[in-house]
């Protein structure tokens, strides 16, 4: 057993402890939790956007009066559909590589360009989920915003949007931590994240375990943590539901 | 607020409303043409699926019209290029389901278009709101969530969230008729002393009682047409058509 322990303190020592390792650990962690920070309000950003796009053109289209503005509303809803296909149809891994060597080939910011590529994949599915929130609003808000003399953008800011996202709340909490674990892909473009961090560290020491089930271990309690958080969260939303 | 001059605030001329189907087409209006003068209360009755309510949301053009016009105080809002957002400011609506904003407080419901749209401060709406409040038997409410509230409570939060924009007409959409029985008269009262205080109305509802009461003008519309107009007692003594006539049968 105590071979074992022993072992065991020499392996935890040369992974972490030796050459200040643990440092690469600490400064993955910074970037990871950047990221995806950052994606997500990049992902918010345009995944509302593209819901209130979708939603409009559902439910407002067939009524609008023909003419120039129903036209390019007809084509900016198509875009917003090809946006929505192609990113939720390819691997996200796919998406940062193209953003790194082909979009932004000549720039060397990493964390932007995958602020940007994870970012813009979160955006579609964050805009199927708000749009689900915004659809799940009766109609008579919209009316009765509508009715009192606000257009149809002050509607949507001022009373549907503010419920639909309390509705979705909990998804988009979800989506924030599968973002967090997605961002794991960001070695693909040396970009120094967390789990690049523990593969460094493995390449140093030629020892797998310790590095990994670290690695695996903080994702794993940062998740924990977020996800006590969206419980609260929800808790607190179900108290002042009126 | 308004008083009885005669003059038309709301001409509804040939207004059509017309969905289209996949096999056929659903005329729910079919040319209805209606006068709505200053002051005066104008209840419309008829058979559920008349097309009264869609009738009634013609006029602000939440349904919009197929054909036809309406002209609000000489402005023809079915024209394209009218601003029918500044419209709606001058016509209040009260719908059925109360469409109360849940996320927000009474105050906030009732100051929120005030603030936005007529440019006035907080405070001033605050004022404004709370002075109606009073009035409706409702200003220990103002912090309250609409969740809060009851029915008929809701409803007359809704009519001042209405007068709030300070409207030249209000419209309702039978605004009793998802309503417990015991919360009815306290919303047609409120309509009543609206009424007194000379505002324009248009009132869509099933309360013939109402109607004899309080009404200027009586409309009775079914399948999309307007089939008889009058005063209460043209209307409920002496009908003219057969139709008006099984209907009122049915309904008194």
């Amino acid at each position: 057993m105590s071979e074992w322990w022993q072992g065991f303190l020499d392996d935890f020592t040369l992974n972490f402890i030796d050459g200040n390792r643990w440092k690469f650990l600490v400064s993955g962690l910074g970037v990871t939790l950047e990221v995806t920070f950052l994606s997500l309000l990049v992902g918010i950003f345009m995944g509302t956007i593209v819901a209130i796009i979708r939603a409009t053109y559902d439910k407002q289209y067939q009524e609008m009066r023909p003419g120039f503005g129903k036209s390019l509303f007809g084509i900016i809803n198509g875009i917003a559909k090809v946006y929505l296909t192609v990113i939720r149809g390819t691997p996200v891994v796919v998406q940062l590589l193209i953003m790194y060597y082909i979009v932004f080939a000549s720039s060397n910011n990493k964390v932007l360009i995958a602020v940007l590529a994870f970012g813009i994949n979160s955006g579609a599915y964050v805009g199927e989920i708000v749009r689900a929130g915004i659809m799940s609003i009766d109609e008579g808000q919209t009316e009765a915003g509508r009715s009192l003399g606000f257009n149809f953008v002050q509607t949507m800011w001022y009373i549907v949007i503010p419920q639909a996202l309390k509705n979705v709340l909990p998804a988009l909490a979800n989506e924030f931590i599968t973002l967090l674990k997605e961002t794991s892909v960001s070695g693909y473009v040396a970009l120094q994240d967390l789990t690049k961090a523990g593969d460094i560290i493995r390449g140093r020491t030629y020892s797998a375990f310790m590095p990994l089930i670290a690695v695996a271990l903080i994702y794993l309690v940062m998740v924990m943590f977020f996800s006590m958080l969206v419980g609260k969260l929800e808790g607190r939303l179900r108290n002042s539901d009126h | 607020m308004t008083t009885k001059d005669g003059s038309v605030l709301i001409s509804a001329k040939n207004v059509e409303k017309h969905f289209k189907g996949k096999k056929n087409t659903i005329k729910a209006l079919d040319g209805i043409s209606l006068d709505i003068k200053k002051g005066t209360v104008n209840v419309i009755i008829g058979p559920s699926g008349s097309g009264k309510s869609t009738f009634l949301r013609c006029l602000n053009l939440l349904e919009i019209p197929t054909g036809g016009q309406i002209v609000l105080e000489g402005v023809d809002i079915t024209d394209p290029k009218t601003n029918i957002n500044l419209h709606r400011q001058k016509m209040g609506m009260v719908f059925q389901q109360f469409n109360l904003f849940p996320h927000m407080t009474i105050m906030k419901n009732l100051t929120l278009a005030p603030v936005k749209l007529l440019g006035k401060s907080q405070q001033e709406a605050e004022q404004k709101a709370m002075e109606l409040l009073k009035r409706v038997g409702l200003s220990d409410r103002a912090e309250a969530y609409p969740s809060q509230l009851s029915g008929g409570q809701k409803q007359r939060i809704a009519i001042v969230r209405a007068l709030c924009m300070e409207p030249d007409v209000m419209l309702f959409d039978e605004p009793t008729s998802a309503l417990d029985p015991e919360m009815v008269g306290e919303v047609l009262e409120v309509m009543k002393e609206l009424a007194k205080e000379g505002m324009t109305m248009v009132v869509v509802t099933h309360e013939m009682g109402f109607a004899r009461e309080v009404a200027d003008q009586v409309v009775f519309i079914d399948e999309g047409h307007l089939v008889e107009q009058g005063t209460p007692e043209d209307i409920f003594e002496h009908p003219q058509s057969e139709r008006l006539r099984s209907f009122l049968a049915k309904v008194l």
